[in-house]
């Protein structure tokens, strides 16, 4: 049985979900490029990020995989993770939203969209926030509104920048108008930690749309992209009602958000922590020299107690 | 101030008020042709219709308050500034976009002797209007119209008011390329960088993040049949229940009138409309925004810009409902 029967004998064998990733990772030695359906081993891919090797293409990745990518080994603590969501609204649809939570809660494992916490960033100490598009689409609601507010605050507190990665159909609707309020609670955090000169940087990888762009997302000092990540306020069938003709295929990417100049720089996920360490380096201020403070001997020529020398400790 | 085209735009819950009244007309012209009184009658056929108007108005489901707070006479930001200011004067123009934007106004006012700006989405009073005012869907210009008036506002110590009756940011293909996302989360966080008093009111329909826009103050004050949604009822059963029809269950399910958002410990004021809403009575209602303005901004105005800037930030960093274990 040649590679390729052997591949599509297991594809015939269930049906396509969006977990497939998952599951090849666990069965499987192999992955098949959603992009261009080129056979990677699993265990390169997942050497190379999650991204394609022979088209670039960048898979979607989670909040577990995005932290070990992202700071290095064995200094994660993360914040808050007694956090649980509830149903303050009682809110029902197609089912209860308690329901909901619990059973997203089992599949993914997670206690809600986002996960938090201080770690070092090639040696770098960072506040660091991730979204995780698996649970309910990564939408934002209390929980995700508090646990970022408070790693902004602990940044804040601690003199560190701020990483978000970005992942979001936008606020949840299952909680109604205490997460449209999430978005005002999160960018006042930002007021603040903005105020104090630090450095945030969110990072926005495909999807990153509705609230969270029009908050968090669009509030950096320096704003980053994934390569063709899907980033926009409105929903792209929505524009296009309103203009009644096609969009460009571009329209809502990464690159298009970069040439309207809404993005400083998009980021292949393979660059992305260097680039990140980069940027902190670039913002630290230059150590002043030692002399400076410990004689300040030409600070106001009143300082009549110092015996002047000028030049000799430098 | 008889509306000359009522008719045509009645709701359909004050179907049986309005065949009330036009009974009472009846009568009433019956007997003065006839020279016949009827006024113990009438008076008591009045009486039934002010019950009557108070009894559907008190028992609005979510989708009809959605109704009134989308009413085409209901007053609009323009309206109720011409109401209760002394002075008004609009001022134009975000300084960057290479256009103004109609569907949010603002300007600089006198509000019972004090200086003050005043800004708010404009929907416009008829059809026509309301394609110039993009039926109240504010661009990324408006957004930062918006915040160039507030600046303003902060540098010559003004207190700041903002009127919120949108059905949500215009989400067209210019807004995008404009950054619409931007624009909004921008003003987001710059508000709770003012160091002036800020009021927000919810006056008709607060729709999503193009009402929160502007909607970050001190005091969050809504009319009692204004609505405040976090998605379009319509928008929202088309994705939760993958069905539009279902805008009823929706609104009700997304708890957004004025009562709701009292519960969850966002609205700071309910204003009473008159009976019949806004609508039946703007010069009424004028009269009751304009009282609870002077009153915020009175106490408001009383605390240190430091202060102003803590309790705004710890006003929203209490919002949100979650549990948390040891
Ligand atoms: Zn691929
Ligand atoms: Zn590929």
């Amino acid at each position: 049985m040649s590679l390729f029967d052997w591949f599509a004998n297991r594809r015939k064998s269930g049906p396509i979900s969006e977990d497939r990733q998952e599951r090849e990772i666990a069965d499987g030695l192999w992955t098949k490029c959603e992009h261009c359906d080129v056979l990677t081993y699993t265990k390169d891919l997942r050497t190379n990020q999650w991204v394609c090797s022979d088209c670039g293409h960048h898979h979607r990745i989670f909040s577990d995989e995005r932290i070990r990518q992202l700071i290095d080994a064995n200094t994660w603590q993360p914040l808050d993770v007694h956090i649980q969501p509830q149903d303050p609204l009682k809110f029902k649809d197609r089912k209860g939203y308690g329901d909901r939570l619990r059973d997203t809660q089992a599949k993914t494992k997670l206690t809600d969209a986002v996960q938090t916490g201080l770690g070092t960033l090639d040696g770098l100490p960072v506040a660091l926030g991730v979204m995780d598009f698996r649970f309910m689409g990564g939408s934002m609601g209390s929980v995700v509104g508090e646990k970022l507010t408070r790693m902004i605050e602990r940044g804040t507190a601690t003199s560190r920048p701020v990483i978000i990665v970005c992942a979001s159909g936008g606020a949840r609707m299952q909680e109604g108008m205490l997460s449209l309020m999430q978005m005002a609670k999160i960018s006042g955090a930002l007021q603040q930690h903005q105020a104090a000169k630090l450095l945030y940087m969110p990072v926005l990888t495909h999807p990153t749309t509705g609230g969270v762009t029009a908050s968090f997302a669009m509030l950096g000092d320096i704003i980053l992209a994934e390569p063709k990540a899907t980033i926009g306020f409105a929903g792209r069938r929505v524009v296009e009602q309103t203009l009644r003709e096609k969009l460009p295929d571009n329209f809502q990417t990464a690159e298009y958000l970069r040439d309207h100049g809404f993005v400083d720089a998009i980021v292949p996920r393979t660059q992305l922590k260097q680039t990140l360490a980069q940027l902190i380096r670039l913002h630290q201020p230059v150590a002043a020299p030692a002399v400076v403070d410990n004689h300040t001997p030409w600070a106001n020529g009143l300082n009549a107690a110092e015996p002047t020398h000028i030049g000799v400790d430098l | 101030m008889a509306p000359p085209e009522r008719k045509s735009i009645l709701l359909s819950f004050e179907k049986p008020l309005v065949e009330l009244e036009a009974r009472i007309a009846q009568i009433r012209e019956l007997a003065e042709e006839n020279d016949v009184d009827v006024s113990a009658q009438l008076r008591q056929l009045e009486a039934r219709a002010t019950h009557l108007r108070q009894e559907i108005f008190s028992n609005l489901t979510p989708a009809q308050r959605l109704q009134v707070a989308r009413h085409p006479r209901r007053p609009s930001t323009l309206d109720y500034i011409q109401a209760i200011t002394d002075d008004w004067l609009e001022l134009h123009g975000d300084r960057g976009s290479g256009k103004d934007d109609p569907a949010l106004v603002g300007g600089v006012a006198r509000l019972e002797g004090r200086p003050v700006v005043i800004l708010g989405h404009q929907k416009g009073r008829d059809t026509k209007d309301n394609v110039v005012r993009n039926f109240g869907m504010a661009s990324p210009g408006g957004y930062r119209k918006a915040m160039r008036l507030m600046r303003h506002a902060d540098r010559f110590s003004m207190p700041i008011i903002t009127f919120i009756d949108t059905p949500g940011a215009y989400p067209g293909y210019e807004a995008e390329e404009m950054g619409q996302g931007e624009a909004i989360a921008y003003n987001l966080r710059e508000m709770f960088g003012l160091t002036v008093p800020i009021v927000c009111t919810i006056i008709g329909e607060g729709g999503s993040g193009g009402a929160l826009g502007i909607g970050v103050g001190d005091r969050l004050m809504m009319f009692e049949h204004s609505v405040y949604t976090v998605a379009s009822p319509e928008a929202c059963a088309a994705i939760l229940w993958k069905d539009a029809g279902r805008s009823g269950e929706a609104a009700e399910a997304l708890k957004i009138t004025s009562w709701d958002l009292k519960q969850l410990g966002i609205l700071d004021e309910l204003l009473p409309e008159p009976v019949g809403g806004a609508h039946a009575n703007p010069i009424q209602a004028a009269d009751i925004l304009k009282q609870a303005l002077m009153e915020q901004i009175t106490e408001l105005s009383q605390l240190a810009p430091a202060t102003l800037q803590q309790l705004r930030y710890q006003k929203y960093r209490q919002i949100g409902v979650f549990a948390e274990a040891a």
